[in-house]
Parts: C-alpha cells; structure tokens; sequence
C-alpha cells in the first residue's frame, strides 16, 4: 500500500537489494580490516630515533585479507544456511507428520495458502514458545519455510491462523525471506564481528601503539600522526556504528514490507478481517516471543519484543520499531474489509 | 537512412519476442492453475464417501439427501474425467456443493454425530479440502482474467495469433450462496 508495486517489481527490488547488501557486507569488511590495516601502518610508521627501536611498519594488509575473506564465507554460509541457521536459533521443529489435530490444521492451512498463491508448499515448523508469533525465511520460494509459535496454534481460530499464514505466503512470494533472512545472517554477524574488533583494539593494537609510542610522540614525523589518528578515529566510529546501522537498516527495510505483506495476504483470503482480528489477538499478548532474539525481530510477523515499540506511533516508532503500529495495520484491513463489503454490496445489489 | 530502419526492425523484433513469450508464459499458468483445481477436486471426489460413510448411520433417516449428495458427485467424477471445460466441471461441481450443503445443514438436528471420534478430523479434512477447491478457482480465475487481459489489450493482441492464444473461460459461479465457500460444521453449536 505504501509502495505501489507489483509482484515483479517487489521480487526484482528484493533480489536487487538482496545483492547489495551482500555487496555492502563485503565492502564493510573490507574496510574494517584494510583501515585499521592502513590506521596501523601509518601508527608503525615514522621516522627511526637515534638510539631508538628501529621501526617495522606494517606492510602487509594481513587483517584486511583476512577480514574480506572472511566476509565472502560469511556471505556464503549466509546464502547457504541462514534460513536454517535462522529456524536453530528459534529452536524451531519441523513437522513432518502431524502428531495433533492443531498441527494437522496448521499443515491444511498451509496448503491452503500455498494454492492461493500459487506457491510450492513451504516447510512448515512450530516454535516452542507460548507468545503467539510467525515469520516465514528462505532464500526462494522452493525452498521457504513458515515457523509459527505454539502460542499461535492455541490463540488462533482457523479463519485468523489463515490470515496469519496468508501474510507469510506473501512474504514468500515476493522474496521478501531473501533479504530479511540475509539480513539476520549479517547483521549478526555484524554485531560478533564489532565486538571482537573492539576487544582486540582494546586490548592489542592500540595498548602496543600506546606504549611503544608514548614517549616519542613529539619526535615522530608530524605528517604521519594526524593523518594516522583521522582514519584510527574514522574507524573506530565505522566499527562502532556498525552493529547500530545494520539493526536501524533491517528495521527500515521491515516496516513498510509489513503493510504490503497484509495486503497481498488478503488477496489470498479475501477476508481481510480474520487478519485484524490475528492482529488482535496478538497484539493482546504482551508477553515478549523470549525464542525470538533481537537479530530475527525483523521476521516475524509483530515485533516479538513484547509490543512495546510496535505500539509507539510516531517518531520513535518510526525508527526503532522493526515494524509498523499494529494499530495502523488493524486500521488499514478493516478498511479494505470496508471497501469489499462496499464492491460486492454495490454488485448483488445492482 | 537504412541504419535507421535496422534499428527500427531490431526494436519491433524485440518486441516481438517479449510479448510473445509473455503470453505463452500466462497460457502455461492458466493450464498449470487448472491443473491445480483438478487435483483439489479429485480429493474431494475421493473424500465424499467417507463423508457419507461417517453420517450415514446417525442421518439414517435422510437417505435422500446422502443419495443426492452420492449421484451429485458421481455425476461431478464423470464430468471432470470426461474433461468437457470449464463450463461443464463449474456446473457439476456447483451441484455437489449444493447437495454437501443440504447434508451439512441436516447434519445439525443430530447432536449424536458429535460424539464420533473421528468427526472433528473429518471435519477438518472437508473444511481443507473445500477451501482448497475454492482457493485454486480463485488463483485460476486470476491467472485466466491476466492472460485474457494480456491477449487483448493493444498491441499485445496484435501477437495473440501468433501466440495461438485464446481467451480462457472463467469459473463463473451463478449462484449466489455458492459464492462463500460453505461452511462445514458438523458439531452443534
């Protein structure tokens, strides 16, 4: 609603965005590991002092080989794995055979939505967690998979179970799981790697620069140092952001997806009600999805983190929620409920 | 001069090309969707006597409705194996629907269907299966109205018969109450 797009555009802006993001994470790494690299060797280099150590500037941009080859793995496994890394961390379980009637429901509902999409049916999983929640993740829709919370199999009736997985099949279908499951891999990764830089900062690099160069600071070349510390500082704000950045990223990319996939979603039920009441009935459960962490908050289909920021409206919701007010959205399904009861009154009518 | 006109006739061959194969795409769609309902009413010819199997006991009195309900979906197996369009499956299966709704609302004046074990599952399994048919009608007739929309609209229609397209016929749904897909519910309320 927010965008106006089709289908085709939705999946090309997904893969586009897909690739960039990859793209970016690996360009961030690099960075990482060529600028402190170059912070470094500007810091190693200098003039020798009569009498002092005679300097070894770094040379070799070892951490940035290490750190861009390692970026490309991550990369890889993210491609490879994340969505089952995605479903582990969740300790999600995959059904196979139904073992209960609301499990065998699930998987009819499932099969629905997959025929109203004209989708493969997607693995179908449940979390154990009692707060009602979903998220679909996949790298395409061969091979997507839809988690739903035990939580969510007891709240919901059948028609609101429909709408809820109606949502994820759309999230599916226009590969929305690409970017958000890669998002997760990243921004995790991400969010180990800042740290482990910070610790080896602080604890190494800057502790040998300190002591090696404490008292020869005023001796050493001054075209050297400045420029040594700028790109150190600029680093250190790089790396320090980072984890900031790629959370505010996945949270902006989220929040819009959310209305379209409620959209597309009720184009596969036609019933936009059983979604607002979900909504509901979710956004009355207070209590936070606690198997859901921060880095897949995006995924789901309301912010798993209890309600707190998904009911802010404004601002602040506007920048660290990962998704839209659930009031907003209630208010546009019944909306469209509004306008289909007007269409199809109009036409028995006539 | 000539240069200009190459230009010209790469662009419309392009064109050509795009919208043809456009077209060829949408018509593997429709037959791929009708594929799709195909199966889905296979599973409810297939589940019907089991239907009637469950309640025959209890609704031992309605035996004309579990008889109309039985010759309307003999008569839908036969329309769907005889393959005779759309037309002829919509208006078969239309009937069925009809006669499974009479049953689903006898089956109310007998609270003692509750009591069998399996009737929640059936139930189940017959609510499934009645919105997958009408799920896969609701994907088909979509795919069916793009590539009829597609084959008509200027300049596209222009390569329709060169795409061998025909506008494919819709799933109408004449009556009214079979608009909403029926609501199974065996247990009283």
């Amino acid at each position: 609603m927010t965008e106006p797009q089709n289908l085709f555009e939705q999946q090309e802006s997904n893969r586009r965005r897909s690739f960039w993001l990859t793209v970016g994470f690996v360009l961030f790494f690099a960075w990482v590991g060529f600028g402190g690299d170059l912070a470094w060797y500007l810091m190693s280099r200098g003039p020798a002092e009569p009498g002092g150590p005679v300097p070894s500037p770094h040379t070799i941009p070892l951490v940035g080989f290490v750190a861009t080859l390692l970026a490309g793995g991550i990369c890889w496994y993210s491609w490879k794995q994340g969505p089952d890394r995605v479903l582990w961390a969740t300790g999600a379980k995959e059904i196979f055979e139904p073992t209960s009637d609301a499990e065998q429901r699930l998987i009819n509902v499932v099969e629905e939505m997959a025929i109203a999409s004209g989708q493969p049916r997607p693995r179908i999983f449940v979390v154990p967690d009692s707060d009602p929640n979903a998220f679909a993740t996949g790298i395409d829709p061969a091979h997507a998979c839809v988690a739903v919370t035990e939580g969510l199999l007891r709240t919901l009736g059948r028609d609101q179970l429909q709408g809820v997985i109606a949502h994820e099949m759309a999230h599916v279908q226009n590969l929305d799981i690409r970017l958000m499951t890669l998002l997760a891999a990243m921004v995790g990764a991400i969010a180990l790697m800042s740290d482990g830089m910070g610790r080896l900062v602080r604890y190494g690099n800057v502790g040998r620069f300190s002591s090696s160069g404490g008292g020869s600071g005023s001796s050493r070349g001054k075209g050297g140092m400045p420029l040594a510390l700028v790109v150190l500082v600029f680093w250190l704000i790089t790396l320090l952001l980072a984890p900031l950045v790629s959370r505010l990223l996945a949270m902006a990319v989220s929040r819009k997806r959310e209305y379209l996939a409620d959209a597309t979603g009720v184009q596969f039920t036609r019933n936009p009600l059983a979604l607002a009441g979900a909504l509901e009935k979710l956004e009355a459960a207070a209590e936070p999805t606690h198997t859901i962490t921060r880095g897949a908050a995006h995924l789901c289909i309301v912010d798993p983190s209890g309600g707190a920021l998904s009911a802010q409206e404004g601002a602040v919701g506007d920048i660290f929620g990962s998704h839209p007010p659930i009031r907003q959205r209630i208010i546009r399904l019944k909306g469209m409920a509004y306008q289909w009861a007007k269409q199809t009154g109009a036409q028995t009518g006539a | 001069m000539g240069l200009g006109l190459l230009f010209a006739l790469v662009v419309i061959g392009l064109w050509v090309m795009t919208a043809y194969n456009r077209l060829i795409a949408l018509k593997n769609q429709v037959a791929n969707s009708w594929k799709q309902i195909d199966v889905q009413l296979k599973r409810r010819h297939d589940l019907i006597p089991n239907l009637v199997s469950a309640v025959k006991g209890a609704m031992d009195f309605e035996k004309s409705t579990l008889e109309a309900v039985i010759s309307a979906r003999n008569r839908a197996v036969t329309a769907s194996a005889a393959s005779g369009g759309v037309a002829q499956v919509a208006k078969a299966e239309g009937e069925l629907t009809q006669a499974l709704g009479r049953l689903f609302a006898l089956s109310e004046n007998y609270p003692q269907l509750k009591a069998t074990a399996n009737i929640q599952q059936l139930q189940e399994e017959l609510t499934t299966t009645e919105n997958k048919v009408g799920f896969a009608r609701q994907l088909y007739n979509d795919v069916a109205t793009s590539y009829n929309t597609a084959q008509q609209q200027f300049p596209t229609n222009l390569v329709a018969g060169l795409a061998k397209a025909s506008p494919a016929e819709l799933w109408a749904i004449e009556d009214a109450a079979e608009r909403a897909v029926p609501n199974v519910d065996l247990k009283m309320g």
